[in-house]
Formats: structure tokens, C-alpha cells, sequence
């Protein structure tokens, strides 16, 4: 390639002095252009700053915490299984705790994501604007009850309520494994978990409605047009949009449900891993930990701070698994 | 598969206000019925009346009469969810259902209509909508893929494919072109005049030249002043309110003097 005869190269250029041919410009010497690079503005310069800095806090408060887990967790790992609480190794210890935490998360997520959803589309398409309003300052509302208070309730409400309930899934269902002796008491499993699924509920429902909301007019109006009903043109263009957010919600809301520690404390009577989710029994790693805490030292510490550890595990796997969800979708997602 | 529709004294409302006055004008089956007109006249409110889309919006209603073949749209009883599956529309924007394959997006209006179709005939449906929308060759080997991925015309006539599939009587057109570049156009035009043996097609356009290209019959809309009720100035054959329009406002219009 051959350089236009007007563009002066350092080498051809009559006016160049050996010395200057490596630090000229390639313009001509009296044409201005604006410099290639941006100026680096104070406020950009600021802000960037400032939003790395928020970035970075998040990442080294998750390392401090994971290294405190553990750190202090590791005697746990590597004990003899005998001087582990029960004796059989740290495994037999914290496996019943997990099943236990999963379980009843599991429950209450399955209670709670229909009838959010639904409270959702009611608040999003059905009620009149006003009445929608209100239901979901209410519904945003909940969510400000402590859980301490959900847990007195859970206690001394619902579980005695539940006692006649659990006797009739007693005896209609009990060759499932899940429904045999129902407790007298109703401080059970099923009433902790249906109690996180009132305290999951409105995370779930803010931000499916926030989704549903968002649903694109037009694609609206092309399920109208092609003759939808009401609940057609839900079922074709606002679910199928607010999917994605709906499972983040889940997820926020499973998050809670399996770190919520005192309403199950509060409710349970603990006891070892039983599949009876009517019965007595059954505890959570929450629970167990901040029942246990305050008395504990030395090794016993240790496990607790292990069981945290587990649990903290546990939680990266479901938003992993919420995430993998999402963008398997994400093709279709509209985003493209 | 086309109908005659008849328009009698119809009055729109958005509220207290009144947004299009007595429009009253005969469409003929088998024929595309333009409506030109600057922004804000009606044009795009009066169209939405026809398969009563415009219901969507909260407070609007309408007085007078629609007669699809001499049956009232907005007569007693009459399900606007009936009406729509006779009357069907395509949008300004190109809006195929993004969560959607190609070929979910061409069957989604028959399947809500809740009929059970084997795979076979749903493929087959499928192949001739497209077809009929000028879109099979272009998309064929993609079915299974989002109907977002493809380009801003070829998802416009995959929506045209959408409406032609659940077999309408009518196609409403609301500016189909205003988002696409000149070669989609022309894309979209070839499929109006094709569509015209079929069906009975409406088209609101900004784009005279469309409107003497496509259409058979043109309405010229306008308002007199701002706030007023958008009116029908002129309704005839295109090749008059082109040439020789009857309205001086008309040819004002046309010939770019105001609008």
C-alpha cells in the first residue's frame, strides 16, 4: 500500500529533521484535531471510583466472612468422629440439620410461590388501580414484621391450630411417609415451614408484581389482538416475560426461608431427622445454631460454626442453580 | 374470508374528550383501505375501533355503529374477544412474543383458540402462514429459534404470519413500515397487495407514497385545530384523492403544504 502523495510520512517529508521523525504526529503539522484520547473528567473519574470501591466491599466482605467459616469451622473437619456431637463424624452431625433446612425451605417455597404469584396478577392486572395500591403496600408491609414476631404467633396461634389438621392428614394420608403420628403440640416441621411461607411470601409477590408491571404494552396488545382473553394474554405475554424475575424472586425469598432462624427457633421442638414433617423432631442449621451458640466452646464451637459454613454452601448453590435457570432461558428472553 | 364493513356516525372517546367526530364510511372486501393524515388526527384510533383494540385503554368508548357484514360490532352481547379473532391487527413496532420459537409465535393465536391440533397439522398451519406472509424461505430451517433473533422486517411479517394464521376476516395494518428500513418496506407492500385476495386490509400509514402504492380506497383524516376531534375530510379511490381531490385541506395535504 502506497501513502497518498499529500500525507506526509516522517520519512518522505521534505520538512522533516531527522531528530523530530519519531516524535511528530502523524497529522500535518497545521491541521487541529481532536486528541484521540478522552479527556478524563473529574466527576467520571469520581464515580467510577466510587462504584468500584462499592463493588469491591461486597466481594471482600463475602471472602472475610468465608474465611471466618472457615478458619474457625475447620477443627470440625478434621476431629475424630467420636468427639463429634453424636459420634458419628461431622457428616452423621450436620446431615440431618441440612435435610431438615432444606425440607422445610422446600415446603414453604412450594406454599408461597402460588399464591404470591397470584396475589402478583391480581395487584398487576385484575384489581382496579386503587385497590391494588393498597393490597400491595399491605403485602410490602408484611415483609416489615419482624420475625421474632412471626415466630410468637407461629407458636402460639398456628401451631395449636394446626393440631386438628395434622390429625386429619394423619389419618386420610399416612401411607405417605411424611403424614404419620401428628403432634399434640403442632411445633412441627409443617408449622415452621408454613410460617416461612407467610415470611417468604412478600418478597416473592414485590417482585413478581414488579415484573408483571413491567410486561411490554405491546406485547399485550398482540395477545389481545389475536383474540386472547384476559387471562390468555397473561397466560401468552405477561408469565412467560415475568419468568425470569419470578425465579429470582423464588430465590430471594428460598434465601431467607433457609437462613431464617428465630420463627423456627422459636417454633420447633428440635429433635433428630424424621421424614414425619407432622410429628415432633426435626431441626434446621439456623436453628440449631442459634440455639446452641451461646453455650458453646472448643470443638462444639467449631461445629456450629461448620454447620454455618454448610449452610452458606447451601444458599451459593441455590443462586447458582436460580442463575443456571435463568440463562438457559436467556435465548428467548427477549433481551436479544 | 372478507367482509364488508360498514361505519356508521362513529364518535371515539378517551374520557371527556373526544378524539375522532361522525366518521362514517363504507370499506369494500378484497381491497386495501388506506388513511392518511398528520399526527394526531385519529387515524391510528379510528383503526383500533374496527376490531375494538382500543378498549384496552382505560375510558375510552365509542358511539355509533361498526357492521361487519351487517353485524354490529358494538352491539349487545358482542364479545370483543370474538371480535379480535375475526378482525386481526398487526403494530406499529414489530412485536413477535420474545419467550417464544418462530413457529410458536405463528401458532400462538390459533392455539388459543383452544383447538387440539395433531403436530402435523400445527407444522403445516405453520408453513402456510409463513408462506402467505412471504417468510418461509428466510426462516424454514430456524423454527425452533426466538422469533427476537430475526431482523426488524422479517418480524414484522412473522407478526403479519401470527394474524393470517388464525384466519381472519380483516387485517388492520397500524403503520407496519414506520419502523423498518426502505427494502423491508417494499417487503411489506408486495405482501399487501398479495394479502388483498384474501382478505379485506385496513393500513394507517405517515407515508403517502405507501398509501398511493398499496391501497385501492384512501381516507385523508385531519382536525382542525389542536384539542379538536380528528374528522374524515375525504374518503374516494386513491387515484383521486391523489390526483384530484374534492377537499382543499386534501390537497394541501398531498402536496405538502402543511402537515
Amino acid at each position: 500500500m502506497t501513502a497518498p502523495p499529500d500525507e506526509p510520512r516522517g520519512d518522505h517529508d521534505p520538512t522533516a529533521t531527522s531528530g523530530s521523525v519519531a516524535t511528530r504526529p502523524p497529522d500535518s503539522p497545521g491541521t487541529t484535531r481532536p486528541k484521540a484520547r478522552a479527556t478524563r473528567r473529574p466527576g467520571d473519574v469520581v464515580f467510577s471510583g466510587l462504584s468500584l470501591a462499592s463493588g469491591l466491599i461486597i466481594l471482600l466482605i463475602l471472602v472475610l466472612v468465608a474465611v471466618f467459616l472457615i478458619q474457625q469451622g475447620w477443627p470440625a473437619f478434621t476431629a475424630d468422629s467420636e468427639e463429634i456431637s453424636g459420634g458419628e463424624g461431622f457428616f452423621g452431625y450436620i446431615w440431618p440439620l441440612v435435610a431438615g433446612t432444606v425440607v422445610a425451605s422446600i415446603i414453604a417455597m412450594v406454599v408461597a410461590t402460588p399464591i404470591a404469584v397470584g396475589i402478583a396478577l391480581f395487584v398487576s392486572h385484575y384489581a382496579p388501580r386503587r385497590i391494588g395500591v393498597v393490597i400491595g403496600f399491605v403485602v410490602d408491609l408484611l415483609a416489615a414484621v419482624p420475625s421474632v414476631v412471626f415466630g410468637m404467633w407461629g407458636l402460639q396461634t398456628f401451631a395449636p391450630q394446626f393440631v386438628p389438621l395434622f390429625g386429619w392428614l394423619e389419618d386420610t394420608l399416612s401411607f405417605l411417609p411424611f403424614f404419620e403420628d401428628g403432634s399434640a403440640t403442632g411445633r412441627t416441621l409443617m408449622t415452621a415451614s408454613l410460617v416461612l411461607a407467610v415470611m417468604i411470601l412478600p418478597i416473592i409477590t414485590s417482585v413478581s408484581r414488579e415484573v408483571f408491571l413491567q410486561t411490554p404494552r405491546l406485547h399485550e396488545e398482540a395477545a389481545l389482538a389475536l383474540g386472547a382473553t384476559k387471562w390468555e394474554m397473561i397466560r401468552t405475554a405477561v408469565i412467560p416475560f415475568g419468568t425470569p424475575g419470578v425465579i429470582g424472586g423464588v430465590m430471594l425469598g428460598l434465601g431467607r426461608a433457609l437462613g431464617e432462624t428465630m420463627a423456627v427457633t422459636l417454633i420447633l421442638s428440635p429433635g433428630a431427622f424424621t421424614w414425619n414433617i407432622i410429628g415432633s423432631g426435626n431441626n434446621t442449621i439456623p436453628a440449631e445454631i442459634a440455639l446452641n451458640f451461646p453455650e458453646a466452646s472448643g470443638l462444639r464451637l467449631a461445629e456450629l460454626i461448620a454447620a454455618g459454613l454448610v449452610l452458606f454452601v447451601i444458599t451459593l448453590i441455590v443462586n447458582l442453580f436460580a442463575r443456571w435457570i435463568v440463562a438457559k432461558r436467556s435465548e428467548f428472553s427477549g433481551a436479544n | 374470508m372478507s367482509k364488508r364493513i360498514d361505519v356508521k356516525n362513529l364518535d371515539i372517546f378517551y374520557g371527556d374528550f373526544q378524539a375522532v367526530k361522525d366518521v362514517s364510511m363504507v370499506i369494500e372486501p378484497k381491497s386495501v383501505t388506506a388513511f392518511i393524515g398528520p399526527s394526531g388526527c385519529g387515524k391510528s384510533t379510528f383503526i383500533r375501533t374496527l376490531n375494538r383494540m382500543h378498549e384496552v385503554i382505560p375510558g375510552a368508548r365509542v358511539e355509533g355503529e361498526v357492521l361487519i357484514d351487517g353485524q354490529n360490532l358494538y352491539g349487545r352481547g358482542v364479545d370483543p374477544v370474538d371480535v379480535r379473532r375475526q378482525v386481526g391487527m398487526v403494530f406499529q413496532r414489530p412485536n413477535p412474543f420474545p419467550t417464544m420459537s418462530i413457529r410458536d409465535n405463528v401458532l400462538a393465536g390459533v392455539k388459543l383458540n383452544s383447538k387440539r391440533m395433531s403436530g402435523k397439522a400445527a407444522d403445516e398451519l405453520a408453513e402456510r402462514a409463513l408462506r402467505g406472509a412471504n417468510l418461509w424461505n428466510e426462516v424454514k430451517d430456524r423454527l425452533d429459534k426466538p422469533g427476537s433473533g430475526l431482523s426488524g422486517g422479517q418480524q414484522q411479517r412473522l407478526c403479519i404470519a401470527r394474524a393470517i394464521a388464525v384466519q381472519p376476516e380483516v387485517i388492520l395494518m397500524d403503520e407496519p413500515c414506520s419502523a423498518l428500513d426502505p427494502i423491508s418496506t417494499l417487503a411489506i407492500e408486495d405482501l399487501i397487495n398479495e394479502l388483498k385476495s384474501d382478505y379485506t386490509v385496513v393500513i394507517v400509514t405517515h407515508n403517502m407514497q405507501q398509501a398511493a402504492r398499496v391501497s385501492d380506497r384512501t381516507g385523508f383524516f385531519n382536525l382542525e385545530a389542536t384539542g379538536q376531534p380528528g374528522q374524515l375530510v375525504e374518503f374516494d379511490d386513491t387515484q383521486k384523492i391523489f390526483n384530484n381531490p374534492s377537499q382543499k385541506a386534501t390537497e394541501d395535504y398531498i402536496s405538502g403544504r402543511f402537515g
